[in-house]
């Protein structure tokens, strides 16, 4: 990390996911100072939420930590944490950008102990794992953060419990008058990644999400899964805490849709496609669990082929070619039931399951025309590549609906159009 | 067969698709479809189709004419709406089913004893003959549509709540006798002739 002075020949990230620490790391390592921006306490974006990635079935928190390593590794990276942009000035290769900086509560000299959490009595909901649970208002996001740093949540300023939490600190590390903090910084170009939001699925009024318990999203599927999310790695009916054990998919929630998101979200139906993986690997082979997969059709692009004729070769994982008209709950058991058509031979169905899973849409978390006036975006707000943007860039699933391959494709490619302005920065002042 | 039909037969050899765009309220919106299924699951009518809405779409685009302007289904439709508004391309689908209904009647194609098209006939010489549905002349012939004896049993049935709707000066039995309805029905008849003739110039029905 550096303390070197941001000038016009620096290259602003904002957004810490995947695609964002990727840009700001392959700038840096070319030789380029970044800033890199993130909102939240941690670095790691969405993939932190993911118990495995498709298509290696690997666990996310192992490239994590080599983007750590490389982060720790790079002098030339400055990161802000629970920091946002507050406005942006000037043009391509000269832009005053303000950074608003929230307070932590907690400095540097934070070991990542927990003795604070211990201390304080009052809980949060907790956001890593979508609200399905409670953390201490002392935490640390999860067991990856980056920086390895607890957090203050600012309910508890002002109460007995922050006093605890000072006073259970052995380093020195809490300071309970932290300020809000903004700070002036020029950059050259920006690059922007600040990722993806889920669709809100309770907008989808026939599916009720909003009324019947057991309709949850893929991305809640994804931390129950995970051994240290809110149900320890098992799949929980919300309804009444019971192993599910038929679970139905429902793809495209939201997506390809004009009543919500008119854009495929590409990725939805490998991220089922692996979730059924999960549930074959959860239950053994020879126990009754299914799963129910139902589609309009499934977009499985390039080698994510072969993925999906693995899946198709599970007896257990059964595909319905449909969508979905409306769900219905059956008071009694909580089971949800499906009804629809299945438009291979027009037989109507009222399929009754133990859960359905919302293969939830990706909708931008900033839209195009928040990131400042005239930066183009297309009908769903991502941000699109355009002479008018200035040395403004996309990043990741702020410019498209992306897998992390993808993404980090895309990450790549805007951090060497930054590198191109910057360099014709340097050039030109070289020059006069 | 009548004139219209072959007439459309010739015009658009092997391309129904292209007649149903050119001939049917909103047709242009079929080539839309993408098949998923969530019109068919969502009609309350849906067990009784012989072809639901997205069905009735794929066999348009391969062509299957007779079937399609023959079928019962579209007139099955009872303009619930569900459908439109859970379409995620937003296509009229309502709107098709009466547009189908309407062109296969047109050309003589649509099923003679379906019910809905009978009362659909039945109201639209109502209405357009005195500009305002006279509503005792058409509960007898909707009663009477079956014949005599179908007719009197109906009227039996219904004699509670027709004596209630006349009592309550709902039903006016003078109408059957003379009924008013607009100033001056000639005009919109002429209205209705001029319309139709425009239609069927930029249609090319024969004559
Ligand atoms: C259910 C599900 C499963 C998936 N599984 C897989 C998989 O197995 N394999 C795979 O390849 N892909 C998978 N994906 C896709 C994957 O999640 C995305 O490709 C990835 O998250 C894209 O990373 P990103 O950095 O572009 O965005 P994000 O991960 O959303 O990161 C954006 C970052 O920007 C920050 N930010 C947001 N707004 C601001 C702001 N205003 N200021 C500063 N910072 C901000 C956020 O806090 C976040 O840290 C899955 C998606 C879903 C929905």
């Amino acid at each position: 990390m550096t303390d070197a002075v941001p000038t016009n020949e620096t290259i602003l990230v904002v957004g810490a996911g995947i695609s964002g620490v990727t840009a700001a790391l392959e700038a840096a390592e070319c030789g380029k100072d970044v800033v890199l921006v993130e909102k939240s306490p941690s670095v790691g974006g969405r993939v932190a939420q993911l118990y495995k990635y498709f298509p290696k079935m690997c666990r996310p928190l192992c490239g994590q930590e080599i983007n750590q390593r490389r982060m720790d590794a790079s002098r030339r990276l400055r990161l802000y944490t629970m920091a946002e942009i507050e406005s942006v000035t000037g043009e391509a290769g000269n832009y005053d950008v303000s950074i608003r900086i929230r307070p932590r509560y907690v400095n540097e000299n934070c070991t990542a102990c927990g003795a604070c959490a211990d201390a304080v009595e009052a809980e949060i909901k907790n956001p890593h794992n979508l609200n399905l649970n409670a953390v201490k208002a002392a935490y640390i996001p999860y067991s990856m953060s980056y920086p390895q740093r607890y957090v203050l949540d600012p309910s508890i300023i002002g109460t007995d419990d922050a006093q605890k939490a000072k006073e259970a600190c052995q380093y020195g590390a809490i300071e309970l008058d932290m300020e809000e903090a903004t700070v002036e910084i020029k950059a050259g170009a920006i690059i922007w990644a600040t990722g993806w939001n889920p669709y809100d699925a309770a907008k989808i009024q026939p599916y009720g999400y909003d009324r019947y318990d057991n309709v949850i999203t893929s991305l809640e599927l994804e931390r129950m899964m995970d051994p240290s999310g809110p149900t320890g790695g098992r799949i929980l009916r919300p309804s009444d805490n019971r192993e599910a054990r038929s679970i139905a998919f429902i793809q495209c929630a939201g997506s390809r849709d004009q009543n919500h998101l008119s854009h495929c979200s590409r990725i939805c139906c490998m991220a089922s496609l692996k979730q059924s993986t999960y549930i074959s690997e959860k239950y053994s082979i020879d126990s009754d669990a299914t799963t129910t997969i139902y589609y309009i059709d499934i977009r499985t692009i390039d080698r994510l082929e072969d993925f999906q004729k693995r899946v198709q070769a599970d007896e257990k994982v059964r595909f319905i070619k449909s969508k979905v008209a409306n769900i219905t709950e059956d008071r009694i058991s909580g089971d949800v039931v499906l009804h629809g058509v299945n438009t291979e031979g027009y037989q109507r169905y009222d399929n009754q399951h133990d859960l359905a899973v919302l293969a939830i849409g990706m909708e931008p978390s900033v839209r195009a025309g928040a990131v400042g006036s005239g930066i183009a975006g297309d009908k769903s707000g991502f941000i699109q590549a355009d002479a008018n943007n200035g040395a403004i860039f996309g990043a990741g699933c702020a410019a498209n609906a992306l897998d992390v391959n993808r993404a980090v494709q895309s990450a790549t490619a805007a951090a060497l159009r930054a590198i191109q302005v910057v360099n014709g920065v340097a050039a030109t002042e070289a020059g006069s | 067969m009548n004139d219209n039909n072959t007439a459309m037969i010739d015009k658009y050899r092997n391309s129904f698709l292209r007649e149903v765009e050119d001939n049917v309220e909103q047709g242009e919106w079929v080539k839309m479809c993408m098949q998923c299924g969530v019109c068919s699951g969502s009609c309350p009518f849906g067990p009784h189709w012989e072809h639901p809405p997205q069905e009735l779409f794929m066999m348009i685009r391969a062509g299957k004419r007779d079937a399609v302007l023959g079928t019962e289904s579209m007139w099955m439709c009872t303009s619930c709406y569900n459908c439109v508004v859970r379409c995620p391309r937003e296509i009229p689908i309502t709107h098709i089913m009466h547009g189908l209904a309407n062109y296969a009647h047109r050309l003589g194609l649509a099923p003679k004893v379906n019910p809905t098209r009978r009362f659909a006939k039945i109201f639209w010489d109502n209405i357009s003959k005195n500009g305002r549905v006279n509503e005792t002349s058409l509960s007898i012939k909707l009663y009477f549509m079956d014949g005599y004896s179908a007719g009197v049993k109906r009227a039996v049935e219904m004699a509670n709540t027709g004596l209630g709707m006349f009592r309550t000066k709902r039903l006016n039995p003078l109408a059957l006798i003379s009924y008013k309805g607009i100033e001056n029905p000639k005009q919109l008849q002429s209205m209705l002739k001029k319309a139709r003739e425009i239609e069927g110039r930029r249609k090319g029905y024969p004559g």
